[in-house]
């Protein structure tokens, strides 16, 4: 039987304010436990919560990016529960109205574009967490994190593979550190998701029972854990057996999923609205402030990449990856035609990528600026050097010795053009190689090969290859 | 010293007839002498109290006294003050000492008053005669075989028994105006919003709200003006301009419209109690006032719609005592459940435990829309009678409370007959309106009765006029109990 996959995620992203969402607690990664834990955030008996506006504008700039409806009220809800994490023994979050509903994300998968669809996007605060290694048997509280921003960011079941799951959650993290929400940081746990999963018989309308996956922080993880999630669920349908809801963990060094708790243990977590909370109102003028403090947005400068310089959807997903990289190539490719734009592109994507990742560097820290980069492409497309003398430039950009035109200067690496001069060395080359010239004159196409070789040795790469195959051919033909 | 008002206590400190040392000392040795037998006060520490007193005399020679530097008070044991153990009557709260003030001690501390002590309350302030606190019932100084009402019965008992001259309460149903009515005192419940709840532990925070309690109107005025004003921790804070409380009291009360619900003298309101409030709205006719017969049509489903909303909240208010970083925890334990559920059990008193079961109930799944939803929308019916109300007239008045203080032990059987007690006061919280209870009368035993007094939101300065106007014509609030004055 043909089965298709139907994925929903739902994304935390951290919000990338000073304080916490509630209180004045310090939201800074890596503190000594319970240090950055202020009253409100230990939920002392008294304390009230104050909501920061900072997460509220953060939660607005994505509901208008992913041309969401911002409702104009709000609330906050307590969802009730325990655990030792969870100092006040509910969370604070928004459940029945929450101030992002609808919106879209487009990803790119290959060279097509999909839309998905999002629920919601919700404020609430994260817990603290429980620290199970060395207490010896006892459990350990660090409550740091607890009052921490999130924004829960609610997809619909739209995904249809684990590539578009990891496509979306790719977008999703590149448009929150976009729009300055979020900084994205994985290992710390800024950014994870829970992945809804379930299959059905291809061409069905019913939706499968779907079991959740929880806090996958790492895209790898979240492509292996679904497509490890997707072959359990077949085969055990295949087998006969029912899927049943339920929650459950990734195991990176198993590559399994294992149940952490079924629908018959799911909580009632009696929710009602927070009454130390005033309904969250977004006014008019507010959401215009917001609106006019956001940049355009990646699938906007994805439009006019393709539509300025003729860039392949992939190519132009890739430069838009980050606003830093799009800053970057809109400033190395500005004013070009579509030849050299694309150079400029693939340069980008291509050595300029390459380096920064060697050398572990963001954009921001390239050590070839972007005008310094159309430097090299413009010697390129003019025909004063080739492509391939080009990285050896690059590489000397890179290690500080100049720009473009001086490099090619001071090392000579000018491409030879003047035909004369070419005709001077195709002779010379002639002479030397009179088994080769037989050859070809034998009909040995691959002998030209090794003539025209020759020929690029002699000029130590600088002559105009398409040159040296003219005149070469035409003084063989002789 | 300690039979003086507010006011009289400011003459004689501002005059130098005594200092806050010698007066603070003062009440701590009536304190000495009868709490013992009263109970109103959980903790004592004169040693600070004294500190405090003299820090204020201090002040006072520096020339930096405002109207009330050196007079001390009581703290309901529901507001936290630094290093002071803050037990909310509670054995969950026993151990704790609040690492921080309450917005509310903040104010009476930069006012320079002195704090004598934390008083008793029913626990976590769930209760209308003070006798479910862990630390033991509060006995009525007019009679100690009665209660003193609660919650904040610790501190009407202080009040009346002249062991502080006034005290801070809080009145989530009832607790400022019930006990004050009981104990024949005066207690203010203000507008909600209008003190900061910041550091006042929480029963049903759309509900709490702090408020004085004092032998007259004039000197709750005086401590109003101490207590109210806005406060950015407490998102319900409201944010107006500050006020003078006292700014209308010596207006004459000709013309004032009376509102009298008739639901407030149906049957249920005891007869004596009924024959002392219409004998003080008749002095009020006297003084010029006229009589309204309104309507509040309602008001019979205050007290369930009250007792479906207050514990919903409370269920997740009390969630926070969970034995992991303060507080009570049991001793010995399985695992984590083991440990929650032992703590709580043994932590929490019957009655907050039937509160957070009826709370954690109607907010359960299939429930939820039944009993909360379902009380929310009865709860802006009633808020909209009164609206209707105002439009007729400027005062609703009627009983505090439907009958004088109960015998100790009477009702604690039966909480149906406890909550009835707070009938009166509960639609006034569910409103957000500013409610009063000051002293009109005995009844034939010789207890008091209080007067219970509704304003438009906001109209405390016109409440305290109305009260204060009648204080000058009458002496009910200068009654003391046998042997306190």
């Amino acid at each position: 039987m043909q089965w298709e996959v139907v994925i929903g995620l739902e994304t935390h992203a951290q919000l990338s304010t000073v304080s916490k969402i509630f209180s004045g607690g310090s939201t800074a990664f890596g503190a000594a436990p319970n240090t950055q834990a202020c009253g409100v955030d230990i939920a002392l008996p008294g304390v009230l919560p104050v909501l920061n506006t900072g997460a509220v504008e953060r939660a607005i700039r994505f509901g208008l990016a992913v041309e969401a409806k911002i409702n104009p009220r709000s609330v906050f809800a307590r969802k009730n529960y325990f655990y030792p994490d969870l100092p006040k023994g509910y969370q604070i979050s928004q459940y029945e109205l929450p101030i992002v509903e609808g919106g879209t994300m487009t990803i790119v998968v290959g060279e097509t574009e999909k839309t998905i669809r999002l629920t919601r996007a919700h404020l609430e605060e994260d817990a603290g967490k429980s620290l199970h290694e060395d207490f010896h048997g006892r459990t350990g509280i660090d409550l740091n994190r607890a009052g921490t921003p999130l924004l829960e960011i609610v997809s619909e079941p739209d995904m249809r593979s684990a590539e578009e799951a990891v496509a979306y959650a790719r977008a999703l993290h590149t448009l929150v550190r976009w729009i300055d929400i979020c900084d994205g940081n994985m290992q710390e746990g800024s950014f994870r998701c829970d992945a809804n999963v379930s299959v059905r018989p291809a061409g069905a309308t019913a939706l499968g029972t779907r079991r959740e996956i929880k806090n996958l922080n790492s895209f790898r993880f979240l492509q292996q854990a679904i497509e490890y999630e997707i072959r359990w669920q077949i085969a055990e349908i295949e087998e006969g057996r029912a899927i049943q809801q339920a929650t459950v963990l990734f195991d990176p060094d198993t590559g399994e999923t294992r149940v952490m708790r079924t629908k018959e243990d799911a909580h009632d977590y009696r929710y009602f609205p927070d009454p130390d909370l005033l309904p969250l109102e977004v006014t008019a003028e507010r959401l215009a402030a917001v609106r006019a403090g956001l940049p355009p947005l990646p699938h906007m400068r994805r439009a006019q990449f393709s539509a300025d310089y003729g860039l392949t959807a992939y190519d132009a997903g890739l430069l838009t990856s980050s606003r830093e990289l799009a800053d970057y190539f809109s400033v190395a490719a500005a004013g070009a035609d579509g030849r050299t734009g694309k150079l400029c592109a693939n340069w980008v994507t291509g050595a300029l990528s390459a380096r920064l990742n060697e050398d572990g560097l963001d954009v921001a820290q390239s050590r070839v600026g972007a005008v310094e980069l159309r430097g090299l492409v413009d010697r390129i497309a003019d025909g004063t050097i080739s492509g391939k003398i080009a990285k050896d430039v690059f590489d000397a950009m890179w290690s500080g010795e100049g720009g473009a035109d001086a490099i090619i200067a001071a090392k000579g690496l000018q491409q030879i053009s003047d035909s004369g001069e070419i005709e001077k060395i195709v002779d010379q080359v002639i002479a030397a190689n009179a088994q080769q010239v037989a050859d070809f004159r034998a009909g040995k196409e691959k002998a030209f090969n090794s003539l025209v070789g020759q020929a690029m040795k002699a000029t130590r790469g600088k002559a105009n290859p398409k040159q040296v195959n003219e005149i070469l051919r035409r003084k063989l033909a002789l | 010293m300690s039979n003086n008002t507010l006011k009289e206590l400011a003459a004689l400190l501002a005059s130098g007839t005594c200092s806050s040392a010698e007066l603070t000392q003062d009440f701590l040795n009536k304190i000495s002498r009868l709490n013992g037998d009263l109970g109103c006060f959980v903790t004592v520490d004169a040693e600070r109290s004294l500190a405090q007193a003299r820090a204020a005399d201090a002040q006072r020679a520096a020339g930096l006294a405002g109207p009330l530097t050196g007079i001390p008070l009581a703290h309901k044991d529901i507001f936290c003050v630094r290093d002071w153990l803050t037990t909310c009557g509670s054995r969950m709260l026993a151990n704790f000492v609040a690492p921080y003030d309450a917005h509310v001690v903040e104010r009476c501390n930069a006012a320079g008053m002195v704090t004598l002590g934390k008083t008793n309350m029913d626990e976590f302030a769930m209760g209308s005669s003070n006798e479910t606190s862990h630390f033991g019932p509060v006995r009525n100084p007019w009679q100690r075989n009665t209660v003193p009402g609660g919650s904040s019965g610790g501190s009407a008992a202080a009040v009346a028994a002249r062991l502080a001259p006034a005290a801070t309460g809080t009145d989530t149903g009832g607790s400022i105006r019930q006990p004050a009515a009981l104990t024949g005192i005066c207690g203010l419940k203000p507008t909600y919003g209008l003190v900061s709840r910041y550091g006042m532990i929480a029963f049903a925070s759309s509900l709490d709200q702090a408020g004085p309690m004092a032998r007259s109107a004039e000197d709750l005025a005086l401590m109003l003006n101490v207590m109210a004003g806005h406060d950015a921790r407490d998102s319900t804070s409201l944010e107006r301009p500050a006020e003078d409380y006292l700014r209308d009291l010596a207006r004459p009360v000709a013309g004032l419209r009376i509102g009298l619900p008739k639901e407030f003298f149906a049957s249920g309101l005891s007869p004596e109690v009924q024959r002392v409030v219409e004998s003080a709205v008749a002095e009020y006719e006297k003084l010029g006032a006229k009589v309204v017969d309104i309507s509040l049509p309602n008001m019979a489903l205050s007290v369930p719609v009250y007792y479906v909303l207050a514990p919903a909240e409370a269920s997740s208010n009390l969630s926070r005592f969970d034995g992991v970083r303060y507080g009570h925890r049991a001793a010995g334990y399985s695992d984590l459940s083991d440990m929650y559920m032992r703590t709580r059990a043994e932590g929490f008193g019957a009655e907050v435990k039937r509160r957070i079961l009826i709370g954690t109930y109607v907010l359960s799944h299939g429930y939820y829309d039944a009993y909360y939803i379902r009380a929310q929308k009865l709860r802006r019916l009633i808020a909209g009678d009164f609206t209707k109300a105002f439009q007729q007239c400027d005062v609703i008045m009627g009983p505090t409370s439907p009958t004088t203080a109960f015998q100790l032990g009477e009702k604690s059987a039966d909480p149906v007959q406890m909550y009835l007690s707070d009938i009166y006061t509960i639609a006034v919280n569910l409103a957000g309106l500013p409610g009063m209870s000051i002293p009109c009368g005995f009844d034939s035993g010789g207890l008091p009765v209080g007067l219970q007094i509704i304003g438009n939101y906001f109209s405390e300065a016109h409440m305290l006029n109305v009260a204060h106007q009648y204080q000058l014509d009458t002496d009910w609030h200068r009654r003391a109990p046998e042997g306190m004055a």
